[in-house]
């Protein structure tokens, strides 16, 4: 049997080939690090840090109570005062404050003669997102602020309908924990795609790859040998980046590592398919990147990742989970945050698989025929 | 290991000329023709085009530059690359209007104005590129390697084209890798390993040469053994064989042999300089195991046919080669001789017909028919980044050699190339000639029965060339049978059979003495192989 030396030889030219390139080399380990770290921090949907102004045409003491209580809150850092509504409109303009909440000169003596009194919210609705959250955070000061003044007033309130909100798997709702298993899913995808989308075109280029073809090796041993080496650097890279997640940014992991690598194995298999796909419709890298693009963009903003799969249209959901990474998504928060069970990982896991066979099988049909 | 890639050069060069620069990949050329044009700037000394220095901006103005690789862009038609380089070159309407007309009269691709230049064939690519460096009207004319990858005929017809510009007054400068067309240029400066060689008319090197070089004829079947005997001679400075005789040049003249004597070339005076051809027989060679004899075909071709879309690119080809038989792949550019070439080597899948391999299908079996064959194609198509100790692990690896043969088979072409200084070198550094040899083991170390040569010595210099022939014919007389495909027809005198393909048609198929009785006439009594190739498309291209 011949088979093994020959698949040996493809492993240790492919494993060898991605080392000694130095550009290869260093794409390979410097931007996952670097991205897990900055983007760990950087891509967070929690709204801290906010500058809010104030407009204050009252000056009694219950609008002055009010403001200490806003500037006591830890949501904001800046709390600035203007002199008149132009200069409320010019901060929100130069986007210097998110907010700007202006009490009317008659605030503080509608609350002492018990009438109804209001107070306005100025929001910038070019973050919607942001404003939206610091809604939620003024309305919770702003109630407790009336209960505290009904109390004070000796205003007998019914028992009020406490709502008490506990979140599961992550009960500070701290956006990092979900966060960082996410990169890590999202990083292992990129390797994978661009070890695998480029290899076979940058060999077309070369002239390698005519010289692979004339020897006895079939096109099923040459993808099989871009696919295994692929795979060893896959996991590789990932294994890095699960201890950095784990020993630097401290994310509890509270699922089974041997579920977690099965599953990534099966999801990295369904990758380095796509990769292998593309390069084999590919005749220059250039068109390999170009390739890598057309599927990287849809794949991201479809995953899950930025916007929820359920508020896109109903039409368009069954296509997310043509997705790869949006089942691995859901198995490797679902490891890391809540130690999901192993029948709930299968259930993922057989689209995935079934996936990557597709895609394996697909650029296995394109080598072939290329050579035709 | 660091040499500078120009070493010291002194030269001038005439007005209203054809100056050749002329050496071997790597010998300087691009680098100097880069510097006359201001894109490079000197270490050290300095260079002047017409009095101006090459830090002026102006040197743009005087200068047309065809580089290597023309920037022709592929998917723009002609017109359209005409036009883009005319607004590059700021002309004016009417200006633009006049010039396309010259142009295109002066490069006859107005029946083509609408093609896409990535579906032009290579001689009318570089044509194209040379109307493109044309179009600001430059006083200087660099060309570099313009006839790299073009066939004979349209070789020919760009020279022709160039010595016209010269009539017209403009200085032209040729860089090229073929010695042959050293001979056509008025003045050579002929560079190697960054140093000048020479500097002056080829007549003044060749003079050297006279009375030194000689052809005999000798029996067909023996004229690789002949040649082999004789190169041993400690006077012989270099042989080749050409048809039934072999040429021979000596290391002084022979003033009262009985030989017949022959003019001598720019090559031979070169070679001299370079102190004669490696003597020896191919060790390779005395290592090959000696092939089988068998009766039966080794190659063999029935009715081959491939078309893509509605395009034939070759129809109904068939030949048999033999055991220890070399066969010559010829044709112009486009001509469809790859095409036959891929197939026969399972690169391309025939449309009809077959292709057999020492009786094995190539599509039945392709894997087995495969392991029979050694291929080695024009460019470079090595792992680069991989040493060269990297490179013969793989290559033995992939065709399955293993253990304690495979240690063995290694060790004999570190041996036989002489690759142990460069073992844990990446191969891409590797000199030119050094690259030509890693090439040649990876592809024999399984020892093929089939050897396929796609161009295989395009641009090394002729010492190189002559210790890579020497391997071959060494190999052939061993029972290995040799498939070539090449521009150079000096290589195509080893073949012992040639097929001239031409619009995806063998049309003349024959030993290259055959070929060149073929159009033999009172008017050419002695015709090269060139012009056997050129007449006997152009009377296919009249029919």
């Amino acid at each position: 049997m011949r088979r093994w030396p020959r698949l040996k030889a493809l492993i240790i030219k492919e494993l060898l080939a991605v080392w000694r390139d130095k550009k290869s080399r260093i794409t390979l380990i410097a931007p996952p690090l670097i991205q897990l770290i900055i983007l760990s921090h950087a891509a967070t949907l929690d709204v801290n840090n906010i500058s809010l102004g104030v407009y204050n045409q009252d000056k009694g003491w219950y609008s002055h109570e009010l403001i200490q209580r806003i500037k006591g809150s830890p949501y904001f850092k800046h709390v600035y005062e203007f002199g008149s509504f132009q200069e409320a409109k010019k901060a929100i303009d130069l986007q210097n404050v998110i907010v700007s909440v202006q009490f009317q000169p008659n605030f503080s003596r509608l609350i002492t003669r018990g009438q109804p009194a209001s107070l306005q919210m100025i929001l910038d609705g070019r973050k919607p997102n942001a404003s939206q959250i610091v809604t939620g955070y003024l309305s919770s000061i702003v109630e407790t602020f009336n209960t505290d003044i009904l109390t004070q007033k000796g205003v007998e309130l019914p028992v009020p309908l406490g709502i008490e909100s506990r979140a599961f798997f992550n009960p500070n709702l701290e956006y990092i924990l979900y966060n960082v298993p996410c990169l890590v899913a999202i990083l292992s995808m990129l390797l994978a795609l661009t070890l695998t989308a480029m290899s076979v075109s940058r060999e077309r280029e070369n002239g390698t790859f005519d010289q692979l073809l004339v020897s006895p090796l079939q096109p099923w041993e040459i993808l099989v040998g871009k696919l295994i080496p692929a795979m060893v650097i896959g996991i590789g890279e990932s294994t890095v980046l699960m201890f950095i997640t784990l020993y630097l940014f401290k994310i509890p992991f509270s699922g089974s590592f041997f579920l977690l690598y099965f599953s990534m194995i099966v999801f990295l298999l369904s990758m380095v398919g796509v990769g292998l796909f593309i390069s084999s419709l590919s005749h220059t890298q250039q068109q390999s990147i170009l390739g890598s693009f057309v599927f990287m963009t849809p794949t991201m903003l479809l995953s899950g990742y930025a916007t929820p799969i359920e508020n896109m249209p109903s039409w368009l959901q069954p296509f997310t989970q043509l997705l790869p990474i949006s089942h691995f998504f859901i198995i490797i928060k679902g490891l890391f945050l809540k130690n999901m069970p192993a029948g709930d990982v299968l259930m993922h896991t057989w689209p995935m698989a079934l996936i990557a066979l597709f895609t394996l099988s697909l650029a296995g049909w394109m080598f072939k025929r290329r050579i035709e | 290991m660091e040499r500078p890639a120009l070493d010291r050069i002194n030269a001038t060069i005439r007005k209203g000329i054809i100056t050749g620069l002329v050496g071997p990949d790597g010998a300087g050329k691009t680098t100097l023709i880069r510097l006359m044009t201001g894109l490079l700037l000197p270490t050290s000394g300095q260079i002047k085009v017409m009095g101006l220095s090459t830090h002026s901006s102006q040197i743009h103005d005087i200068t047309g530059y065809m580089p290597q690789k023309f920037g022709l862009y592929e998917d723009l038609s002609v017109l359209e690359n005409l036009d883009l380089y005319a607004d590059l070159n700021g002309l004016s309407v009417a200006e633009k209007k006049d010039a396309f007309k010259r142009m295109l009269a002066f490069t006859s691709l107005k029946p083509f104005i609408n093609r896409l230049a990535g579906n032009l064939s290579g001689g009318m690519k570089q044509k194209l590129g040379l109307a493109c460096a044309l179009l600001s009207r430059p006083q200087v004319l660099l060309l570099d390697e313009p006839t790299v990858g073009v066939d004979p005929l349209s070789r020919r017809e760009l020279w022709t084209m160039v010595q016209d510009l010269t009539h017209k007054g403009m200085t032209v400068i040729w860089s090229t890798s073929y010695l042959d067309e050293a001979d056509k240029c008025h003045e050579v400066l002929l560079l190697n390993e960054g140093k000048l060689l020479f500097n002056g008319p080829p007549e003044d090197l060749t003079k050297r040469m006279k009375n030194r070089v000689f052809q005999v004829e000798v029996p067909l079947k023996n004229r690789r053994k002949v040649l082999t005997k004789l190169l041993n001679l400690p006077y012989v400075i270099d042989g080749v064989i050409q048809g039934n005789k072999l040429r021979l040049v000596t290391s002084s003249s022979l003033k009262n042999s009985l030989r017949h004597r022959v003019p001598p070339r720019f090559e031979d005076a070169f070679i001299d300089i370079l102190g004669g051809i490696s003597k020896g027989d191919s060790i390779l060679a005395e290592n090959f195991p000696l092939k089988k004899q068998t009766s039966s075909s080794l190659i063999k071709a029935e009715n081959l046919t491939k078309r893509f879309g509605n395009f034939t690119a070759a129809q109904d080809i068939s030949f048999t080669i033999k055991r220890g038989e070399i066969f010559g792949l010829l044709g112009p550019n486009g001509a469809g001789k790859s095409t036959i070439f891929k197939m026969l080597c399972g690169l391309l899948q025939p449309t009809l017909g077959e292709a057999l391999i020492s009786g094995v299908n190539l599509k039945t079996a392709p894997a087995k028919a495969r392991s029979h064959i050694g291929y080695m194609a024009q460019k470079f198509s090595l792992y680069g980044d991989l040493s060269v100790e990297e490179n013969l692990n793989f290559f033995s690896g992939s065709y399955g050699l293993q253990g304690p043969y495979r240690t063995k088979m290694i060790d004999l072409m570190v041996t036989i190339f002489d690759l142990h200084p460069y073992l844990n070198s990446n191969a891409n550094l590797l000199p030119l000639g050094y690259k030509q040899r890693l090439a040649l083991a990876c592809a024999v170390m399984h020892e093929p029965d089939v050897l396929f040569l796609d161009e295989p010595t395009s641009g090394v210099d002729p010492l190189t060339r002559r210790e890579f022939w020497t391997h071959i014919n060494g190999m052939v007389e061993k029972g290995v049978t040799i498939m070539v495909t090449t521009h150079f027809l000096e290589e195509a005198e080893y073949c012992d059979r040639i097929a001239l393909i031409y619009q995806g048609i063998n049309i003349a198929t024959g030993t290259p003495d055959d070929l060149k009785n073929m159009v033999k006439t009172r008017k050419m009594p002695n015709p090269t192989l060139e012009d056997s190739f050129i007449a006997l498309i152009e009377k296919q291209g009249v029919q």
